[in-house]
């Protein structure tokens, strides 16, 4: 019983539907949507700022920034919204009884393979979202919601690369 | 009525408290959904468990479907809703990126958050990934700036692109997603699953 009950996911449509919901509040109440990692470009500017000020004012990326945005960049919506993420992650692993540490890979590999691909892939996805303005959830997600080409670009152009390297990296998953 | 803080109905304190509740909400969809999970995330790449396009194109259409008719009832005036600026380079090259990123950490941003919340240790290098990959960019941004800045589009809405309406857009989406879950449904009956 409780194995069982620790597997079972919510069913994908309503799940989906759900999800739907969130992305229709928030552009109700915020006239915007959810996004991630421009929550973790602000924690960036904002270690920046703290640990290295005079390098902050002068490099273009941080002064472009600052420039945009009035405060601290940790006083932002985003960082708020995934403060909330972790949670709401949290509390629906505790109600399914889903915590536990873990390293999820195929068994052809070993989890410090695991471990390896999944920097560099969490790298590549830091620097991938910069360049999209936004990642799966702020630029994908959200846009498609709001009917942005931007949007519906982001996501073809994920996915289908995604699709397209699959092959390569199939022992990682299969 | 809407957007609420747009038409000051909330105050913008308010607001950064609303979106802390949006994102409890968030996470925990993503969390019941199974997108905690990278093997079920990178299951839709090999056929074995389609729950990330089922999830995600489900979630894409309610949105604009409920956005439509929030617009048509006069409950929010989409023309105070942010749409995303295009920016055509960028966004095809950063998307390639995050592609291959993807496949290779199995997660994404929002989700690698929602997996190490629930213990997932290779969630939690995956983010250490992400801002180790934020900050790269940051400090490079000057040699690639204008790249990042080429082929700007303004905020176009995708069927203004077409040339057809938003609803007629928005059935050909709800048309698609259809059909990619009649494909989704069949694939997971071809291609074997096991318990992860």
């Amino acid at each position: 019983m409780s194995e069982h009950k620790k597997r079972s996911y919510m069913n994908p449509y309503l799940a989906g539907v759900l999800l739907g919901v969130v992305v229709l509040a928030a552009n109700f109440i915020s006239g915007r949507s959810v996004g991630s990692s421009g929550a973790v470009k602000s924690a960036i500017v904002a270690g920046v700022e703290t640990i290295a000020p005079s390098h902050a004012e002068n490099a273009l990326f941080y002064k472009e920034y600052l420039s945009g945005h009035k405060g601290n960049p940790l006083n932002s919506w985003l960082v708020y919204e995934m403060l909330g993420v972790i949670i709401g992650g949290f509390l629906s692993g505790v109600i399914s009884r889903r915590l536990t540490w873990k390293v999820e890979h195929s068994p052809k590999i070993k989890s410090r393979t695991r471990l390896i691909f999944a920097l560099a892939g969490g790298i590549l996805f830091g620097i991938g979202s910069q360049f999209g303005r936004g990642c799966t959830s702020g630029s994908a997600l959200s846009g498609m919601a709001v009917l942005s080409l931007g949007g519906f670009i982001s996501m073809i152009s994920i996915f289908g690369t995604a699709f397209i390297f699959a092959y390569f990296f199939r022992k990682l998953w299969i | 009525m809407g957007p609420l803080v747009v038409n000051e109905i909330i105050s913008d304190n308010t607001n950064l408290l609303l979106a802390f509740f949006i994102g409890i909400a968030f996470g925990f969809v993503l969390e019941q959904g199974g997108f905690s999970s990278s093997r079920k995330l990178a299951g839709v790449f090999y056929g074995y468990d389609t729950v990330v396009l089922k999830v995600f194109f489900t979630g894409a259409v309610t949105a604009a479907l409920g956005l439509l008719f929030f617009s048509l009832f006069g409950w929010i005036d989409l023309s105070f809703v942010y749409v995303n600026e295009t920016f055509l380079h960028s966004a095809i090259l950063g998307g390639v990126i995050m592609g291959v990123g993807f496949i290779m950490g199995g997660y994404c941003p929002g989700t690698s958050f929602c997996g190490a919340a629930i213990g997932k240790i290779d969630a939690m290098v995956f983010i250490v990934g992400l801002f180790i990959g934020v900050f790269l960019f940051a400090e490079g941004y000057p040699l690639y700036e204008k790249l990042y800045k080429a082929g700007y589009m303004g905020s176009p809405r995708i069927s203004e692109f077409f040339g057809i309406t938003e609803g007629l857009f928005t059935l050909l989406m709800i048309i698609a997603a259809v059909l990619m879950f009649w494909g989704a449904e069949w694939a997971e009956k071809k291609f074997p699953r096991e318990e992860y």
